[in-house]
């Protein structure tokens, strides 16, 4: 398609600006929730865009990713500098820029405009929060900003939707021209010093001229509300409450949805038992399919509701301050301020988890960040912990009133941040080497957050996590369910009893691979059983829970722990002594916390990195992580003469 | 004086960055450049990072990233 003809046919608009500055509320706006994501060809930087209705015609607008200048430092940074200098290596041409603006804090946001307007795509300057700055009193002369800049400037409110249409207008009005620097812009470049400096002379002059400032300070009710939030005591405290609310909803609250669908999967499962022929297309859809796709979808209601929460959090311009009140403590381990929301989102799931490292500009900084997600216990290590304490620890309590088995699991959660950290600590000063990259951090005012901002940021991420459910997981899920169901043994049991599906997953690809694995797994206190069930588990942790409930012939009902946890303490090993010892639990419990058993996590870390390579090392130094851990706790406890 | 040893609640004007490192370029980029005026607003819990207000937004940053920026304290004619 040539130049003239996409203008003509839809002409493709790039959205550019500081971070704050409006960006994403503009984007909805403009768009509506009609808009998709993708990643920019080879690389893993997001691309949103999304359908704009402007004149008779409609245009492509893409959202660039927020940034400072066009002197790219991060991955995202890049790609929004090459199509906005419209570089041949830039995976898109815009056929024009609309540069979004902060009103109330013109001049930082003027100097990327400055690089901008250098270059020949045609610009428009939306100017956000216009309302917010002429209520402090202040007055902006739009001509003249106009003029110093040399396009047009359109203040827009995408809250109430004001200036959206003109803002239309005036896109169409550029297309097909070209900038030019304005004079007292090429003058001051020309002069001597800094080219930095040399920039913010012309924009301060131009301020000058187009602006008066009343002295009200827009910050101020954000200092007020800050001298609460990230005060030295009070901050920590509010933050602590907040990740005990996050925490209480991913947990507790979320129950009830997960509860739901899980019925409503098992409801699937039944229905499809009864409308197909017995079989093996039946046994394939049913325990293969349905159970593996339902297992990981019910964590979708836990996904929501942390994704609710990190946009507010985001959009309300709290997570910049829980940066700044943690950057020292993360730096002490070699990571980044940023890193600490990712980390956060990891105790529900490593999957948004390690997609929010995108935040993170330093690339090693991020891999660490990456590397030590899986660590944090993470929803599906729940189901495990619940077994082994409700099979062995369940009603005993400590000094008489803490249960031993809240403790155990509080331990488990400490294991993984303490492992966490010492990994980070290790990988920053060896592979991931690098300089202590610098903390240069906006803190915007605080905002109410968008409804629309909100909602849009949970059905992309939602959607992400469906989309891997219906393709990567479902593909394991399938390759798994072989694994168990192949070669068909005959039994004299009666086929479909639980005896059969016993005899059957010994004998099965997988029951052959636990009782190979033995020997390795003995000194962790595993047998062969444990042994299938950690490898069905290397696809997904929740998995443990099922499988063993196979092997012990109790019902295929996951739920019912309390079945499953007496046979387990029943269990006996051929000599008469039980298979199961606190210890063994406590063992497997380690080796869970530890351990990489999640293929999901493993695609998307391979998606997040653009490599093997990563992922690789990540299921490798996990795995050796996992099997030091129980041995020591096995062995270890042994010769303390635990059982 | 070096902005890393401006004290909570005190303000001066920028003198010089170094734009030849990496950080003093992005400081730079981000409006703190000579004649400009920054006054610190508070340390974070752990006495770093420190927040500062220029140009109407406040900024983040480390101490040793403040520690490139020179300022002349307590000066009352520049902008703000």
């Amino acid at each position: 398609m040539d130049e003239a003809n996409s203008q003509k046919a839809s002409p493709v608009i790039a959205l550019a600006g500081n971070p704050n500055a409006g960006k994403t509320t503009l984007f909805n706006a403009l768009t509506g929730l009609r808009h998709k994501v993708a990643n920019y060809p080879g690389v893993t930087v997001e691309r949103r865009s999304g359908r704009w209705g402007i004149g008779e015609g409609s245009a492509e607008l893409i959202d660039l990713p927020g940034l400072y200048s066009l002197d790219a430092t991060s991955m995202d940074e890049e790609i929004a500098r090459d199509v906005l200098r419209g570089s041949a290596e830039s995976p898109v041409r815009p056929d024009a820029i609309v540069a979004v603006v902060d009103a109330t804090n013109l001049e930082r946001n003027l100097y990327l405009i400055t690089q901008i307007i250098e270059h020949e795509t045609p610009v428009v300057v939306a100017l956000t929060m216009m309302d917010l700055f002429e209520e402090q009193g202040h007055i902006v002369d739009l001509a003249s900003l106009a003029a110093g800049l040399g396009v047009p400037v359109v203040p827009v409110d995408s809250r109430k939707g004001t200036g959206i249409a003109e803002l239309g207008e005036a896109v169409s009005s550029v297309l097909g021209n070209k900038n030019g620097v304005p004079n007292g812009l090429a003058a001051e470049l020309a002069g001597e010093g800094s080219n930095v400096f040399g920039r913010y002379r012309f924009i301060s002059g131009l301020v000058q001229m187009a602006v008066k400032h009343n002295d009200l300070d827009a910050h101020r009710f954000s200092d007020r509300i800050d001298s609460i939030l990230t005060h030295k005591v009070w901050g920590l405290l509010v933050l602590f409450g907040i990740l005990l609310l996050v925490f209480q909803a991913i947990f507790s609250w979320a129950t009830v949805p997960m509860d739901l669908l899980e019925a409503g999967f098992g409801a699937l499962g039944d229905g499809a038992r009864s409308i197909l022929p017995e079989g093996m297309l039946a046994d394939l859809v049913v325990d293969g399919i349905i159970a593996g796709v339902g297992g990981i979808l019910v964590f979708l209601p836990q996904i929501i509701l942390l994704f609710v929460f990190i946009s507010i959090l985001e959009d309300s311009g709290y997570m910049s301050r829980a940066a700044f009140l943690l950057d020292r403590l993360m730096s002490r381990i070699g990571l980044h301020g940023k890193a600490f929301l990712p980390l956060i989102s990891s105790f529900a799931c490593a999957i948004p988890g390690i997609m929010a490292t995108r935040t993170i500009e330093d690339r090693r900084d991020r891999l660490a960040t990456i590397m030590i997600a899986p660590l944090m216990s993470c929803s599906a290590r729940l189901p495990v912990y619940v077994l082994m304490i409700a099979a062995f620890f369940g009603g005993q309590t400590v000094f008489g009133f803490v249960s031993l088995g809240a403790v155990i699991m509080l331990g488990m959660y400490l294991l993984g941040i303490v492992a966490a950290i010492v990994v980070a600590f290790i990988l920053k000063r060896t592979v991931l080497k690098s300089p202590t990259p610098p903390f240069m951090m906006e803190l915007p005012p605080y905002r109410m957050p968008s409804v629309r901002t909100v909602l849009a940021n949970v059905l992309e991420r939602a959607g992400l996590f469906v989309r891997r459910a219906g393709t990567v997981i479902l593909a394991i899920s399938i390759i798994l369910w072989a694994l168990a169901y192949f070669p068909r043994s005959d039994t004299a049991a009666e086929p479909g009893s639980e005896t059969a599906a016993s005899a059957q997953l010994e004998n099965s690809f997988a029951g052959r691979l636990g009782h190979a694995i033995e020997p390795v797994i003995e000194p962790l206190g595993y047998d062969w059983k444990i042994g299938v069930a950690l490898i069905a588990s290397f696809a997904a942790r929740e998995v443990l829970v099922s499988t063993l409930s196979i092997l012990y012939n109790v019902g295929g009902d996951a739920e019912e722990t309390g079945g499953l946890a007496s046979a387990l303490r029943d269990a006996k090993r051929a000599d008469g002594l039980p298979v199961w010892t606190p210890l063994t639990s406590i063992s497997l419990m380690v080796f869970f916390v530890l351990a990489m058993q999640c293929m999901s996590t493993v695609a998307i870390v391979r998606r997040e990195t653009n490599s093997w390579r990563w992922p690789l090392f990540m299921v490798v130094y996990m795995t050796l992580l996992a099997y030091l851990g129980a041995f020591v706790t096995y062995q270890g406890g042994r010769l303390l003469g635990f059982t | 004086m070096r902005l890393s040893d401006l004290p909570a609640g005190g303000s001066g004007i920028v003198t010089a960055v170094d734009d030849g490192s990496r950080v003093g370029r992005r400081l730079s980029e981000l409006g703190v450049v000579p004649g400009v005026k920054i006054a610190v607003i508070k340390h974070a819990p752990f006495g770093d990072p420190v927040e500062i207000r220029l140009l109407r937004y406040n900024l983040a940053l480390r101490k040793e990233e403040a520690a490139v920026v020179q300022i002349d304290p307590e000066s009352t004619n520049g902008r703000s």
